[in-house]
């Protein structure tokens, strides 16, 4: 199978990796970084649990492949923190206990990220819609969308 | 705002696990490390319902390159299971159902191992399959276990050899034939629940290490680490203390995580590849299919009360379809036949239940443990019984159902609880008897309500323990079994040691991962049992470190050290108004007068909790002193639109109310009030299909839909009922699985009220209720 070169910022650094072709960006992320905290629910796009952000978009990284990740700017969970300072999202997300099992927890938060990076002031709607493709078993999905519409109100992600 | 958190118990204190989930540092089993020596299992599993196996060869998939060895029933010819050892490890007379596993590949990589499990050439003669309960109970249907009278069983488990039954529960209270002619009103129906899943966002993972010297370590996704322990030392012949099973963070159990299902295998592949671990990892599918459902319900149900609206009777046939192995089913049945009635008080009751053997997936524990079965069918009756008198449903209720120290039907007395009070709050949290305008004509609108009990299911006698060591700067690590699956375990037992205790909150860390070679024994974490039995154990733990601090700070200051506290990690006399702190003396004890010798030392306290007083029940009549340790009781209303043209159900409101005892942390409370409304209502339109020959339909989570971020309602009303248990940490009683019992039956009450059609069938599709409205 063939190895590429490829060179792709991921939370900031510059990363210059050879990965075979049928590599997911998620098995990269997890194999290649160790950046663990991406997970994998399904290999099959259906469960968000995987997704970050890629040049600022959200994309399930079960279903892109690294070497399309070249050149490109990626963003997981372990990024959204500066510093040890928590981000406004991830903030909100304590303080409205929209933690349980944690498994759903960084794709939602990516996701979540995104849409206030689009949109800094979106309905309750929007909100729900921005996460369609984010399951989560344990909470019910209100307290996340209250969280989410909490950071907003204290200006953004 | 205070620098720390005092006196924790009863406040909604911020969880311990929060910053590393939001973080992503958060270790789950997949995330651990294990190097380049790891290796990769596959399964390979039957196509067949039901088959006989012919011959198994291995030696194409052998060839292959990567692949270090292939495992079948030949090298592991063992049973596992928890109540009724009935599952072998590896499938080798036959196979039971779609997905029984025949064979594990272990290769250098997934991808190897899951191509040279298609080079593993099976031959199979293919039998009769049997798919539904009540046929397969029948003394014509094929037989699925000939071996059934030799499987060794726990003493209060009854299987009929000779016949597909795994557990036959008998409940015999009262005299119902003399009761019918004196009720005004008698409903009689039957009703179907299918398949369902779990559907944790984590599916099942598993590695396993064996070490040349025989020593084992599993690092697994489970609810139960030393139920796995016990159970596969057992079946695979070894000393419990040569396995070790750690267990980190679990990304959603819901009963699919407890007792044994996947891990085993893991372990079976690895003893083969000594000294390199093997990672088995379940796909979606198989998740699915492949590792535990929540075993299907065919009831037939009749229930009758006089024209008082006071219940008389009831008579109910439970058939739970426990699929191929029915090793942890057996119970679900056992619970669903000592607790028949739902929370209802009725004099006369004939009950029975069974597991029955079913060609399909293995059925097992899920959150609620056969309780939203049974309660589907029981909750709609009790709509019509009501209607039929003419009495309001939630009137109904409050007359009928279970109050504290009534004798129940199994002849115990009903510890302290208040269901009144918890229907008093969902209606008046939902404006019970107001009928509300649909958002748009052709919508209609409706409300239902509906009530629930479960006790905790286990062995009469499962325990708990907890340690609590100091740091120097006294500073606390609270060591627990239990395990922390999103419910909050490892917050509350930290609120339970800091209170129990007299330090900040913030001085407590749980040891984690859970890990049977320092963790202290804890049996399961499941039937909502962890609040109370490790609480007490927590509890009993930091008060038995308290005692000896005092003690020594007593012996110290030559005082009694009945005036002597613990106030925010400071000792105190309330006599002599000294202070102490516990830094530093917790470890290094206390110098005498002028450094004449010390006394103390590090102070390490330990707890144990184990429920003594349950007993065995009549296997004829169900009767005993105590069947269980407690329930819990709750109920929920609805608020919903049904869309006329569509059939599709919008749920604008939740509103539920259970009675915890005591809420150690409220706000944890609300978010299992919350979420479990969610999963209850999801449950509702879930169901796992199968082709003609039990293969199954739609194993995706595109093709089995659970409720997204847009489904959830507009709104969800928790409210708290605190009756003190009598034995729980200040009262507490769990209610993790509670929350979504009876969110099915209200849904269908509610439904009832806006289209006035019922429905004893679930999934509620819209194209059932689409059609149903066109007739």
């Amino acid at each position: 199978m063939a190895i590429h070169s490829i060179i792709v910022t991921v939370n900031g650094a510059q990363e210059r990796l050879d990965v075979p072709s049928s590599m997911t960006l998620l098995q990269m992320l997890r194999d290649k970084l160790g950046l663990t905290g991406t997970k994998n629910g399904c290999s099959a796009g259906e469960c968000g649990a995987c997704t970050v952000l890629v040049d600022g978009e959200p994309v399930n990284s079960c279903l892109m492949l690294a070497v399309e990740a070249d050149g490109r700017q990626v963003t997981t969970v372990e990024g959204l923190a500066h510093d040890g300072r928590l981000s406004t999202l991830q903030e909100a997300f304590v303080e409205h206990n929209a933690v349980q099992c944690g498994f759903c927890t960084p794709g939602m938060l990516i996701s979540a990220h995104a849409l206030l990076e689009r949109d800094p002031h979106p309905t309750e709607q929007e909100v729900r819609e921005a996460l369609i493709g984010n399951l989560c078993r344990c909470t019910g999905y209100l307290r996340i969308i209250k969280a989410i519409q909490e950071a907003a109100e204290r200006g953004g992600a | 705002m205070a620098e720390f958190i005092s006196d924790p118990v009863g406040q909604s204190v911020p969880r311990v696990d929060a910053y590393d989930k939001i973080t992503g540092a958060a270790l789950f089993t997949d995330d651990l490390q294990f190097g380049p020596g790891l290796y990769y299992g596959r399964l390979v599993r039957s196509p067949y319902a039901h088959a006989l196996i012919r011959s198994i060869d291995v030696s194409k998939a052998l060839e292959m390159p990567g692949v270090k060895a292939v495992v079948t029933g030949e090298d592991v010819p063992a049973r596992i299971g928890l109540y009724l050892v009935d599952r072998p490890i590896f499938a080798r007379d036959r196979v039971r159902y779609v997905g029984d596993p025949v064979a594990g590949v272990i290769a250098i990589s997934e991808d190897i191992a899951e191509e040279a499990a298609q080079l593993v050439v099976v031959e199979y003669e293919e039998l009769p399959a049997v798919f539904d309960p009540v046929k397969a109970a029948q003394p014509d249907a094929p037989l699925l276990h000939p071996d059934l009278g030799e499987y060794k069983v726990a003493n209060f488990i009854f299987p009929e050899p000779g016949t597909n039954i795994s557990e036959h529960f008998k409940l015999r209270k009262g005299d119902v034939e003399s009761a019918w002619p004196r009720c005004a009103a008698i409903v009689e129906d039957a009703f179907r629940l299918p398949h369902i899943q779990h559907v944790p966002l984590e599916p099942h993972v598993a590695v396993a290490l064996w070490e040349p010297s025989g020593q084992a370590t599993l690092w697994t996704s489970s609810q139960s680490p030393f139920a796995q322990r016990d159970l596969i030392a057992q079946s695979l012949g070894i000393p419990h203390g040569n396995l070790r099973v750690v267990s980190p963070y679990v990304g959603g159990g819901f009963g699919g995580k407890a007792g044994v299902s996947m891990e085993v295998y893991a372990v079976a592949m690895a003893r083969v590849v000594k000294g390199h671990p093997v990672k088995l990892r379940m796909t979606r599918e198989e998740e699915f299919i492949g590792t535990t459902v929540r075993q299907v319900l065919v009831a037939h149900t009749k229930i009758g009360c006089d024209a008082e609206g006071n219940l008389l009777a009831m008579e109910t046939e439970y058939y739970f379809g426990g699929g191929a192995y029915n090793d942890y089913g057996v119970n679900i049945a056992r619970a669903a036949g000592y607790s028949c009635t739902g929370p209802y008080n009725i004099p006369n009751v004939k009950g029975d239940s069974y597991c029955v053997y079913t060609n399909m997936p293995i059925g097992s524990a899920m959150r609620g443990f056969g309780m939203p079965e049974i309660h589907w069918g029981i909750e709609q009756i009790m709509d019509q019984l009501a209607e039929k008198i003419g009495m309001d449903p939630a009137e109904f209720r409050r007359r009928n159902c279970v109050k504290t120290g009534d004798t129940i039907l199994t002849g115990m007395k009903m510890p302290a609880i208040d269901l009144v009070a918890c229907i008093d709050k969902v209606t008046e949290a939902i404006n019970w008897g107001k009928k509300e305008q649909p958002s748009a004509p052709h919508k209609k609108r409706g409300k239902g309500i509906a009530i629930m009990w479960k006790a905790p299911a286990m062995p009469p006698n499962p325990g708990s323990s907890a340690i609590v060591r100091f740091n120097e700067d006294a500073t606390i690590n609270v060591e627990i079994g239990a395990q922390e699956l999103g419910q909050g375990a490892f917050t509350v037992a930290a609120q339970i040691a800091a209170q129990a205790l007299g330090v900040p909150y913030e001085w407590v860390r749980v040891s984690a991962p859970v890990d049977t070679r320092y963790s202290p024994y804890e049996w399961q974490t499941v039937a909502s049992r962890i609040t109370w039995s490790m609480g007490n154990a927590v509890k009993a733990a930091a008060d038995d470190a308290r005692q000896q601090i005092l003690a020594l700070v007593a012996e110290h200051w030559d005082e009694d050290p009945d005036n002597l506290d613990i106030k925010d990690g400071v000792v105190i006399s309330y006599k002599s108004e000294r202070e102490q702190p516990l830094k530093g003396m917790v470890i290094y004890g206390l110098p005498n007068e002028n450094f004449e010798g010390w006394k103390g030392g590090p102070i390490v306290g330990h707890g144990k909790f184990m429920p003594t007083y349950v007993t065995n029940l009549d296997p004829e009549t169900g009767q005993g002193t105590r069947a269980v340790v407690h329930y819990t009781v709750g109920a929920q209303a609805v608020d919903l639109e049904v869309d006329t043209e569509t059939g599709q159900v919008e749920i604008l409101k939740i509103a539920s109310a259970y009675d915890v005892g005591k809420a150690i942390n409220p706000d944890l409370v609300l978010a299992q009030i919350e979420g479990g409304a969610v999963h209850g209502m999801s449950s509702a339109f879930e169901a796992l299909k199968f082709d003609e020959r039990g293969r199954p339909l739609n194993p995706s989570l595109v093709d089995y839909r659970i409720m997204s971020a847009v489904d959830a309602p507009q709104e969800i009303h928790g409210d708290i009922v605190e009756t003190p248990l009598e034995d729980g940490p200040w009262g507490a009683r769990g209610v993790g699985e509670h929350v979504m019992v009876q969110t099915a039956p209200a849904i269908a009450n509610a439904i009832n009220d806006a289209i006035g059609i019922r429905f004893s069938d679930l999934p509620l599709s819209a194209e059932k209720i689409f059609l149903a409205l066109q007739e």
